[in-house]
């Protein structure tokens, strides 16, 4: 084995826990607006700093493998893949915590159909499934599995291009829940974008295990 | 690019040793080419192949072709002396003559009979400035070459070889026994030499066959397993084999 070894574990592990917590911050997401519970919300929120943190424990230890290490091959496509997958995993806190925030300071009982209106439970179910995926792809080095999210994107895409759609009509048929319905609008919106990120980390585990480069190609299957 | 080396089919043995088994390759002109691989895998005996530094050795049996600018080397007629005027070598342990700065590189130039001072002094001129030595030892040309550091002393002896104007430098890890400011000097002049030059080097330190070569061979147990642009070995390589020695995980 060699010294290098132990340190690209400690990343891996890192990397594991980053995603876990962010996989997390979505499962809490979709509790809380099941339930209507601004407390669960406000865990979401709380949790982006331990994210923060992680991200920089990441790129602390992918610096001081490029710099004491000299990794090549598949250690240095690991290495610059985890750069890139913890920078996407941070975006994804965000963009949970940006949910969060809008479950805070939206939760009124009126706001529930419009909530099965924009399809919001299905989504966040598409999302924590594909990070899932990502965890399984990166613990079993499954490019497979990692591709998934490829088809699974899509849907999310296609439920947020019908939200358009849904949220004229509803604003048209109830003119004075507009601030609600935007917010829910611009959650549909955060959920894409957890969608797209996801399929960016989907390419990078494939770059390093298979050093394929998938990112601008349309075929990635 | 031109193929300046050709190895066709080549198989080396010392005695009953199959040290280097069915290697067929090409090396482009006006390329740093790095051979790399652990210790006993055939890289030095066909670094030595191109300058038939191995006919020294009783028992060296070579099968197969090994071409250079299209001509078979180990044929009959070849004059060894003229093969290694244009196929030259530097050594790991700097070896420069116990002579002076100025006779260390005129001395190829005398064994080819060049004698007029003023074409040698323009020559041994050139050949400091080419290997980046002659701003340091301008000045002190009848000093002893003994009396230079190991560094310089390297970039002397490449000085000798470019004197007697090769197309090809072989170089044996040239930078081993070289501290890391010595060693970045060589692979900066390693890197302006292919300009004029073909150089092949043998090196153990991966990231210096990274640093400065265009294609590197990976070569293991007597076999060429890999052989790519540095870039692709480096960060995509084919082979299982070659991923393990690169990454360290090997035996």
């Amino acid at each position: 084995m060699s010294n290098l070894e132990p340190e690209l574990q400690a990343l891996r592990e890192n990397l594991l826990d980053m995603l876990a917590l962010v996989t997390n911050q979505l499962a809490k997401c979709k509790k809380a607006i099941s339930k209507l519970d601004a407390e669960i919300a406000l865990e979401v929120i709380e949790s982006e700093k331990r994210v923060n943190q992680l991200e920089l424990y990441i790129d602390r230890d992918c610096e001081n493998i490029l710099a004491l290490y000299n990794p090549v091959a598949s250690d240095l496509r690991f290495v610059l893949s985890c750069l890139k997958i913890s920078n996407d995993l941070e975006r994804i806190g965000d963009n949970a915590k940006g949910f969060a925030k809008v479950l805070v300071t939206n939760l009124e009982k009126a706001s529930i159909p419009f909530i099965e209106d924009f399809n919001l439970i299905k989504m966040l179910e598409v999302s924590i499934s594909m990070l899932d995926e990502m965890t399984e792809a990166i613990k079993n080095e499954d490019t497979k599995l990692a591709k998934k999210a490829f088809k699974h994107d899509d849907k999310l895409d296609e439920h947020d291009k019908n939200a358009l759609l849904i949220a004229e009509k509803l604003v048209k048929e109830n003119p004075k829940s507009i601030e609600s319905i935007l917010k829910l609008f611009s959650i549909t919106r955060r959920l894409e974008r957890v969608g797209d990120l996801t399929k960016n980390i989907a390419e990078e585990i494939v770059f390093y295990i298979d050093a394929k480069v998938l990112k601008h190609k349309r075929n990635k299957i | 690019m031109k193929h300046i080396i050709e190895v066709t089919k080549a198989n080396i043995y010392y005695g009953t040793n199959h040290v280097l088994k069915n290697i067929s390759m090409s090396i482009n002109e006006n390329s740093v080419t790095a051979f790399i691989g652990p210790s006993g895998c055939g890289k030095s005996t066909l670094l030595r192949c191109f300058n038939r530094m191995n006919d020294y050795i009783d028992d060296f049996i070579k099968e197969g072709d090994i071409l250079i600018e299209g001509k078979d080397i180990y044929k009959k007629k070849v004059q060894v002396e003229e093969l290694r005027q244009k196929v030259g070598m530097v050594f790991q342990k700097p070896n420069p003559f116990p002579k002076t700065i100025y006779e260390n590189v005129a001395y190829g130039l005398r064994i080819q009979g060049i004698n007029d001072k003023s074409v040698i002094d323009e020559r041994v001129e050139k050949s400091l400035n080419r290997a980046a030595l002659w701003k340091e030892v301008k000045d002190s040309l009848n000093k002893s070459a003994l009396s230079l550091s190991g560094g310089q002393q390297q970039r002397l002896c490449i000085a000798r070889t470019l004197a007697v104007k090769p197309s090809i430098i072989l170089m044996d890890e040239p930078a081993s026994a070289l501290d890391p400011i010595s060693t970045a000097k060589i692979e900066e002049l390693i890197n302006e030499l292919k300009e004029h030059y073909t150089i092949v080097i043998v090196t153990h330190n991966m990231q210096q066959a990274a640093r400065i070569s265009d294609k590197t061979a990976f070569f293991y147990l007597g076999e060429l397993i890999e052989y790519d642009k540095t870039k692709d070995l480096f960060i995509k390589p084919k082979q299982k084999v070659t991923e393990n020695y690169i990454t360290g995980r090997f035996g």
